[in-house]
C-alpha cells in the first residue's frame, strides 16, 4: 500500500459547533429588538446599527492586520456581534463619530490589546458603551422619544432618569403615575432608551433562541432577573414611595439586554454552573445599588463590568459537578 | 426516562451503517502475524519456535505474569518466524508469524454449534479455564478477564455488569453478536456470574439497539437475576465508570475500581468468548471486527482470526476507497489511527473505521472563547481548558491537583470545542507526566 494515512490521536470525529456558528446564532437571536428598534428610531437606529458593526468589523480587521499583524479574526463574526451590541447600548441620536470612537475602544481596547477574542476579561461592547457613557455624558443620555408617541427628534428622559430625578427632587413615586410608562408599555418596548434595550419581549424571544441553540443556559439570565426582582422587592415593600416596583426595575433600562446578551457573553462570565449564579446573584445586587442609591439611573453596565473582573475567581473557586471525588 | 450517566456526555453522530449485516466469516489467509502483547500488561512468553507445526488453537505464548494473557494459534501451519513486526501502535513489536497449512484444530476445542448450558465447574475452575484461553477484555482495552474475576480480598462483588453498550459511533460488532449469539451470551454470563459468585447480572444496552434490548430481554427471562437495562444513547457510557453510574447510579471513587462499590464490568464479546472456552473449550483466536466507513462500499461484521491483516478484512468490505484518508483501528472516539492497513488484528480490535480526507484532517485551532461546553461535556467532572492550559505551561502539580489522572480519554472535550482546541491531546501528556512524576514518588 502506497497511500500515506493521516495519523492523529483520537477522536477522530468532530462536533458541528464553531465559534462563527455560536456568533452567528447570538446574532440572529438579536434581530428581533433590532428590527424593533427600527420601527421605533427609525433611520436614526439603521445608520447608528450599519455604522457600529462597519467600524467594528473594519477596526477588527485594520488592527489585526496592520498593527497586530495576526490572523484576520473577521470571519468568526465577533466583530460583527459586538458592533451590534454596542449598536444596541446606545441612543439612536448618538453622532456618528461617537460611535466610530466607541468602536475603536471596544475592539481595540477591549478585545484586541488582550490578545483577541476570548482573550478579553471584559464584554468588548460594554467597555466601549461605558467609555462613551463617561466622555459623552450628555449625547449618551439624550434619547429620542418613541416615533409612536411623540415627534421625531425630540429628546426625553428614560424611564429609569426619570424616577431618579422625581426621587432625588423629593417627589413620593404615587405623583409620578401619569409620567411613568405602564408596564405593558415597557414590556412591549413602547419606550425612550438605546436601540436595543426597549423591547423586553423582543429580546426575550431572541433569548429564548440562544437558550434552544444551547448558547446560553438559564442560570446567568435568572440568576440576576431574579435577584433584581428580590432586592428591588425588599426595597419596595419597605417603602414604595421611594422605591419603585420589581417589575419597573426588570423591565426598565438595560436589564434585559444585560441580562440576556451582555452578561451571558461566553468569554467574560464563569464556566460552571455555580459561579454563573454567584455572578448573576453580583450583577443583580450592584445593578439595583447603582439604580438606587448611586449616582447614575442605570447601573446593568456597570454590574456586568464589575462581575467581569470576578469571573476569573469565580471560575477557580467553582468547580463543576464532581464525579467520585466527594470523598476526598 | 430512560437511564444514563449523570454528568457530561456527548451524542456524535451514530453512523451505524453495517448495522444489522449478518456475521461473515473471512476465509483464512496464507500467512499470520500474532503479536505478543494484545492485552493491557506483560507481553507474553512465545512457547513455539521457527519451524514448529501448530495447530488452531494451541498455545503460542504464555502469560507472563499475573497480569497478562496465554495467545493461541488462530491457525494450522508452521511457525515461519518470531520477528519484530509493525502493529496498530504504530511501533515494532515481536510477533509470531505463521506460514498456514490447512485448518486443523486441537481436539479438545467442540466446533458443533450445539448450545452447552450445564456445567459442574467450580468458580475457580472457571477463572481458571478463562485464564486458560487467554481472554482478554474484548471491548477494546484488553485487560486480561481473568485479573477482573479474581475478587480481591476483602472485597465483595455484589453483581456483574455487561457492558452491551457499543456507544461509540460507526461499530456493530457487539450488536451484531447479540443478535446471533444471543443465547451463547446468556450462558456465558450465567458462567460469569457463577465465576465471581454473583445473583444479579445487568446488560446495559443503549436505546438505539431496540432489537437487541428485545432480544436479550427474552432471553433473560430464563436466568434469574439477570435483567437488560436500556440506557439513553450518550457518549461514552460504554465507559466502565459510567456504565456502573447509569445503570447501578453508583459512583465509583477517583483512582478505585469497579469493584470498591460491588460491580465486575464485562463486555458482552467477552461473555460469548467466555462461553466458547468453557463450554466449548476454545480459546479466544477470533473476533467480530466492523468494518466501515462512509465511502466503504460494502459496511460489514467480520468474524476475524487474530494475525489476519487488516487490509484483508479492507479488500473484504469492498477495498479501500479512492478518498481514504484515515484508517482507524476501533471507533472514531477513542480509536487509534493506522499507519498502514498490513497491520494484524488483535484481541482488542473491535472495528476498521475507513475516514475519507475530507474527515481526516484538524480543523485550525482557535483561542478558547470560555463556552464551558468541554467542562459540560467532560463525564469525569474535570476542567478540560484547565488541564489543557496546565500542560501547555508544564504546570503538572496543578494538574495533579485538578485530578487529570481521573480523565478516561474518551474524547469528548475534544469533539465538542467549538475553537476547535485539541484538549484531549494536551490532557493525555498531563497526564503521561503526572503518572511519572507519582510512580517516580512511590518510589
Amino acid at each position: 500500500m502506497s497511500k500515506f494515512l493521516t495519523i492523529s490521536p483520537s477522536p477522530h470525529v468532530k462536533g458541528e459547533e464553531s465559534v462563527q456558528k455560536i456568533m452567528l446564532w447570538v446574532i440572529l437571536a438579536m434581530v428581533p429588538a433590532m428590527v424593533w428598534s427600527f420601527v421605533v428610531f427609525g433611520m436614526g437606529a439603521i445608520i447608528t446599527t450599519s455604522v457600529a458593526i462597519l467600524s467594528c468589523v473594519f477596526f477588527e480587521y485594520a488592527i489585526s492586520r496592520f498593527i497586530l499583524k495576526t490572523e484576520n479574526s473577521v470571519g468568526d463574526l465577533s466583530a460583527f456581534l459586538t458592533g451590534m451590541l454596542l449598536a444596541f447600548n446606545v441612543p439612536s441620536s448618538l453622532p456618528i463619530w461617537m460611535i466610530i470612537i466607541g468602536a475603536l475602544v471596544a475592539i481595540g481596547i477591549g478585545k484586541l490589546s488582550f490578545g483577541g477574542l476570548g482573550n478579553n476579561p471584559f464584554n468588548p461592547a460594554l467597555v466601549g458603551r461605558v467609555f462613551l457613557l463617561i466622555s459623552f455624558p450628555v449625547d449618551m443620555t439624550s434619547w429620542p422619544v418613541n416615533n409612536n408617541s411623540g415627534v421625531d427628534g425630540v429628546t426625553g428622559a428614560t424611564p429609569l432618569g426619570l424616577v431618579k430625578e422625581a426621587i432625588s427632587s423629593g417627589t413620593p413615586i404615587s405623583q409620578l403615575t401619569d409620567q411613568v410608562p405602564s408596564n405593558m408599555d415597557l414590556f412591549f418596548g413602547n419606550i425612550g432608551g438605546s436601540l436595543g434595550e426597549i423591547s423586553a419581549i423582543a429580546l426575550i424571544l431572541g433569548a429564548l433562541f440562544m437558550l434552544y441553540k444551547k448558547v446560553i443556559t438559564w442560570h446567568i439570565p435568572v440568576s440576576i432577573l431574579g435577584t433584581m426582582f428580590v432586592f428591588a422587592g425588599l426595597l419596595w415593600t419597605v417603602d414604595s414611595e421611594q422605591f419603585m416596583n420589581p417589575m419597573f426595575h426588570l423591565l426598565t433600562g438595560g436589564a434585559m439586554l444585560g441580562a440576556l446578551y451582555m452578561a451571558t457573553d461566553m468569554v467574560t462570565s464563569p464556566m460552571t454552573p455555580k459561579g454563573q449564579l454567584i455572578y448573576g446573584i453580583g450583577i443583580g445586587i450592584i445593578t439595583i445599588s447603582i439604580r438606587v442609591f448611586g449616582a447614575y439611573p442605570e447601573g446593568i453596565s456597570f454590574a456586568i463590568l464589575i462581575m467581569n473582573a470576578v469571573t476569573p475567581l469565580l471560575n477557580r473557586y467553582c468547580k463543576p459537578k464532581d464525579f467520585g471525588r466527594r470523598a476526598k | 426516562m430512560l437511564k444514563t450517566f449523570k454528568i457530561g456526555g456527548v451524542h456524535p453522530a451514530e453512523n451505524k451503517f453495517s448495522a444489522g449485516k449478518q456475521i461473515e466469516t473471512l476465509p483464512i489467509p496464507d500467512m499470520v502475524t500474532v503479536p505478543i502483547a494484545q492485552h493491557i500488561g506483560a507481553p507474553s512468553t512465545p512457547v513455539v519456535k521457527k519451524g514448529d507445526e501448530v495447530k488452531v488453537g494451541q498455545l503460542l505464548a504464555q502469560s507472563a505474569g499475573f497480569v497478562s494473557a496465554n495467545i493461541h494459534s488462530p491457525v494450522s501451519g508452521k511457525v515461519f518466524k518470531i520477528d519484530d513486526v509493525l502493529d496498530s501502535s504504530g511501533y515494532k513489536k515481536k510477533a509470531i508469524i505463521i506460514k498456514v497449512e490447512g485448518d486443523e484444530w486441537e481436539e479438545t476445542i467442540d466446533r458443533s454449534t450445539d448450545l452447552v448450558k450445564q456445567t459442574d465447574l467450580s468458580p475457580k475452575e472457571i477463572v481458571d479455564r478463562v485464564a486458560q484461553s487467554g481472554i482478554v477484555g474484548l471491548g477494546g482495552a484488553t485487560f486480561p478477564t481473568h485479573v477482573k474475576l479474581a475478587v480481591p480480598q476483602g472485597m465483595t462483588a455484589e453483581m456483574l455488569l455487561i457492558n452491551a453498550v457499543e456507544c461509540e459511533p460507526y461499530l456493530t460488532a457487539d450488536h451484531q453478536l447479540m443478535m446471533e449469539k444471543g443465547a451463547e451470551i446468556m450462558v456465558g454470563i450465567d458462567l460469569l456470574m457463577k465465576a465471581i459468585g454473583v445473583k444479579k447480572a445487568i446488560i446495559g444496552i443503549e436505546n438505539n439497539k431496540p432489537d437487541a434490548i428485545k432480544h436479550l430481554s427474552q432471553l433473560a427471562k430464563e436466568y434469574a437475576g439477570v435483567e437488560v437495562c436500556a440506557l439513553k444513547v450518550q457518549y461514552p457510557q460504554g465507559g466502565e465508570k459510567q456504565l456502573i453510574n447509569a445503570a447501578t447510579g453508583r459512583e465509583v471513587p477517583s483512582g478505585a475500581l469497579p469493584i470498591s462499590v460491588g460491580c465486575v464490568v464485562n463486555n458482552v464479546g467477552t461473555a460469548y468468548a467466555v462461553y466458547e472456552a468453557v463450554m466449548k473449550n476454545k480459546p479466544l483466536f477470533e473476533r467480530v471486527v466492523t468494518v466501515t466507513g462512509k465511502s466503504v462500499s460494502k459496511p460489514s461484521n467480520f468474524m476475524a482470526r487474530v494475525g489476519m491483516s487488516v487490509s484483508q478484512l479492507v479488500e473484504a468490505a469492498g477495498g479501500l476507497p479512492e478518498d481514504t484518508g484515515k484508517v482507524i483501528s476501533g471507533g472514531p472516539m477513542m480509536g487509534k489511527a493506522l499507519v498502514t492497513t498490513d497491520v494484524p488484528v488483535t484481541k482488542g480490535t473491535s472495528g476498521v473505521l475507513i475516514m475519507r480526507e475530507e474527515e481526516a484532517t484538524r480543523r485550525t485551532m482557535k483561542n478558547c472563547i470560555r463556552c464551558a461546553k468541554c467542562v459540560s461535556a467532560c463525564p469525569m467532572g474535570l476542567e478540560p481548558y484547565l488541564l489543557m492550559t496546565y500542560a501547555e505551561k508544564k504546570m503538572w502539580e496543578e494538574s495533579e491537583d485538578s485530578f487529570v489522572m481521573d480523565c478516561i480519554e474518551c474524547g469528548s472535550c475534544s469533539y465538542t470545542c467549538p475553537a476547535d482546541r485539541p484538549l484531549l491531546d494536551y490532557i493525555r501528556l498531563g497526564k503521561g507526566t503526572v503518572g511519572q512524576i507519582m510512580r517516580s514518588r512511590k518510589k
